[in-house]
């Protein structure tokens, strides 16, 4: 059967779907700010699947452009929400489907020790409506044993190779135990896994995960769920320097103007979840946090002027013309 | 051959919501019969901690949830007494009060924060210094920051309350049926007409009452469009008892982490984990403990106690985390589920609204907001393009 892709001809098998058609213009599964229109009408992304294809369908895939903000690159796939959200503590569902879709965020992480990836009407249901990624993680592990096997089970349930590796040191500060974690990470790895870090802001240490083979290093401001912003920023933009895989700021957002910080210091993205939950107001939180990232990132790129000791008049008398 | 008989009214379930229903409806004079898969106490309301407490339960952002538990609240006390003289049964119905104590300086920060939502809100709560909460609750460990005494809380135990509603059922004739599971809703022109049990037995009625608990949004002998949304919502908990028939505390006492409640023949209830499981109900050894270290550091004397049980239990939750009560997607059928962490507080209301229903008239105001109606869900919690299956367009 042939339908007409972006003005072009294209062949598609019987019984295809939007969601085929999606597929074969090169649309990543997750991938948002895209907008697909059959025979002119635009059709939502929850109906991709269950929409069949007519013989000599016109199927236009736009790319929308979201705020001007370019994309970046994790695991081999393009982004372009630069939040990561989490899932851990909401108060309803449906607080967090409004909060997680204010936010803007492409991936979200799923405990998998605390949510059932089968259950019915719950997490992975709003996740899916809202087609969003579900990055599962290994929270509550303490040792790379019990990570690694963590890791397996959520491969198993998920479906999905990527891991955001969480191991534990102690439960009173959720600091990450070093020597675990490389164990854990170097050992993922090698099996295949696309694995993602919670990391100290130790460079040594983000270097080390860098060189085991992690798709990314997520170093954290501060303790998670504290709200107590970066503690050490300086190491934070060490670490961001240095790196040649994509930094993600992890635990310790407590506000907007944190996620903006963690982004002028030159991360690439930063992850949030306590600080949206706990709000009062998670949505609004939560689009108070898109808009952190996305000023954060702009400012960082923008080039800032250097911080001076004394004033320095921003209309210099010498040589202005005398306009009278 | 198919037997076949005819009431007003067949609830499924027999947790404290379909108990309650069938007793209030059966004083206004209906025919109702109680068909519980299990045996009641069902469902959460057998492991429910029991806790009437809307000032301490209170969250940001839901002030139609406050209305409801507040109502709740208000009205449990004539409930209990009204139950009690029917029953001739102890409810174990207790208005001690609720003290929250913050074990360190993060846990007072935010206490401090729930704690200026309950003054805005109007609500009976004092902050105290923790001397002053050693003196309401000289067990409590000696190092902490301070605390929340909320003085109106209450509790009640499930299990007698349970037992006073099958007495009260059974001196106003209503059959409630253990073991019997519904098999098949019997529609006819968009009508549910009664149900056809396990057994194949035909139960007609003019209304049947969903008040399933948790597995109402997975009653698989309803239509897929009429099944509401509920969900199951993981908690476990546990029972422990005082060797010398005391309880080590007198009122409920929470932390961040933990509940306890006490009753009055000095067991505790040490609740509660929340875990999206699905109808997984394992007792878990972290989840154990989790709690026991927490009840621990709250209350040392706990170390003490006999464990006596380690139960795991599933809330019905909802999207907005407010109940279903009202009008079905089936003309006939009722909602009376997902009552999330307060089935026990508000099954009396519920009753009254079931009731209320029955005869035609509108859900009473304090339940307004519980109506399965679909612009509830608002845009959100439905299938893109479709409306929210199991409530009314």
């Amino acid at each position: 059967m042939r339908i007409e892709l972006n003005g072009a001809s294209c062949e598609v098998g019987d019984g295809a779907t939007l969601a085929d058609a999606a597929r074969a213009a090169g649309v990543a599964a997750g991938a948002r700010g895209v907008a697909i229109a059959l025979d002119g009408e635009v059709v939502s992304r929850a109906e991709w699947g269950a929409t069949p294809l007519p013989e000599g369908a016109k199927v236009e895939v736009l790319a929308a452009i979201q705020g001007g903000s370019e994309g970046w690159e994790l695991g081999g796939r393009a982004w372009t929400s630069r939040l990561i959200a989490g899932t851990g503590g909401f108060r309803s569902l449906e607080q967090m489907e409004l909060a997680l879709e204010a936010s803007g965020a492409e991936i979200v992480t799923v405990a998998l020790r605390r949510i059932d990836p089968d259950a019915k009407g719950s997490v992975l249901d709003v996740l899916d409506r809202l087609g969003l990624f579900a990055l599962p993680n290994t929270a509550g592990c303490y040792t790379a044993r019990d990570a690694v096997r963590t890791a397996h089970l959520a491969r198993e349930a998920f479906e999905t190779d990527w891991i955001k590796l969480e191991v534990i040191g102690d439960d009173r500060t959720l600091f990450p135990d070093a020597v675990e974690l490389l164990d854990a990470a170097e050992t993922l790895v090698g099996e295949g896994f696309t694995v993602l870090p919670y990391t100290n802001d130790d460079p040594i240490l983000a270097r080390r995960l860098e060189e085991a083979g992690c798709a990314a290093v997520m170093p954290l401001g501060s303790p998670i769920g504290s709200g107590a912003g970066i503690r050490n920023p300086a190491n934070i933009a060490i670490i961001a320097e240095r790196a040649a895989v994509p930094v993600v700021l992890d635990a310790g957002i407590g506000t907007a103007s944190d996620a903006a910080l963690a982004m002028e210091l030159g991360c690439d993205a930063v992850m949030a979840a306590s600080s949206i939950f706990g709000a009062a107001d998670p949505t609004a939180m939560a689009t108070a946090l898109r808009l952190g990232v996305e000023a954060g990132h702009a400012a960082h790129d923008a080039g800032r002027i250097p911080r001076r000791t004394h004033a320095e008049a921003s209309t210099p008398e010498q040589g202005t013309p005398d306009l009278s | 051959m198919t037997e076949r008989r005819s009431y007003d009214a067949v609830v499924v379930g027999g947790g404290i919501v379909g108990l309650c229903c069938a007793w209030r409806s059966a004083q206004r004079g209906a025919s109702v019969v109680v068909l519980e898969r299990d045996e009641p106490p069902a469902g959460a309301t057998r492991v429910a901690a029991g806790m009437l407490a809307p000032v301490g339960e209170l969250a940001f952002g839901e002030p139609e949830l406050l209305k409801m538990t507040l109502a709740g609240a208000e009205r449990y006390p004539d409930f209990v007494a009204e139950l009690e003289a029917a029953s001739g049964v102890d409810t174990g119905y207790a208005r001690h009060g609720a003290l929250h104590v913050a074990l360190d300086r993060d846990e007072a920060a935010e206490l401090r924060r729930v704690h200026e939502l309950q003054r805005s809100l109007g609500l009976g709560a004092e902050w105290l210094p923790p001397r002053r909460c050693r003196e309401l609750e000289p067990g409590l460990t000696p190092s902490f920051n301070g605390g929340v005494h909320a003085p109106d809380e209450a509790a009640i135990d499930p299990r007698r309350v349970t037992g006073a509603l099958l007495a009260a059922l059974a001196e106003s004739g209503v059959e409630v049926r253990s073991g019997v599971e519904v098999e098949e809703a019997l529609i006819d022109g968009g009508r549910i007409e009664g149900v056809r049990t396990a057994a194949g037995e035909e139960l007609r009625a003019s209304a049947v009452v969903l008040s399933s608990g948790a597995w109402s949004g997975a009653a698989e002998w309803l239509p897929p469009e009429a099944r509401p949304p509920v969900r199951p919502v993981k908690g476990q908990i546990l029972e422990l008892r005082s060797p010398d028939g005391e309880a080590p505390c007198e009122r409920i006492l929470a932390s961040e982490r933990v509940y306890l409640v006490p009753r009055p023949d000095g067991r505790l209830i040490v609740g509660a984990t929340t875990e999206e499981r699905g109808f997984d109900a394992t007792v878990t050894a972290g989840g154990v403990h989790e709690l026991l270290r927490e009840a621990y550091r709250l209350l040392p004397d706990v170390a003490e106690m006999e464990l006596v049980e380690a139960m795991a239990g599933l809330r019905p939750g909802t999207p907005d985390n407010l109940p279903l009560i009202g009008r079905g997607a089936l003309d006939g059928l009722i909602l009376a589920c997902g009552h999330y962490r307060n089935g026990i507080l508000l099954a009396p209301l519920t009753a009254e609204a079931i009731t209320a229903l029955l005869s035609a008239n509108p859900v009473p105001g304090p339940l307004a907001a519980a109506q399965p109606l679909s612009s509830r869900f608002g845009t959100h919690m439905r299938p893109k393009g479709r409306s929210q299956p199991g409530v009314v367009a």
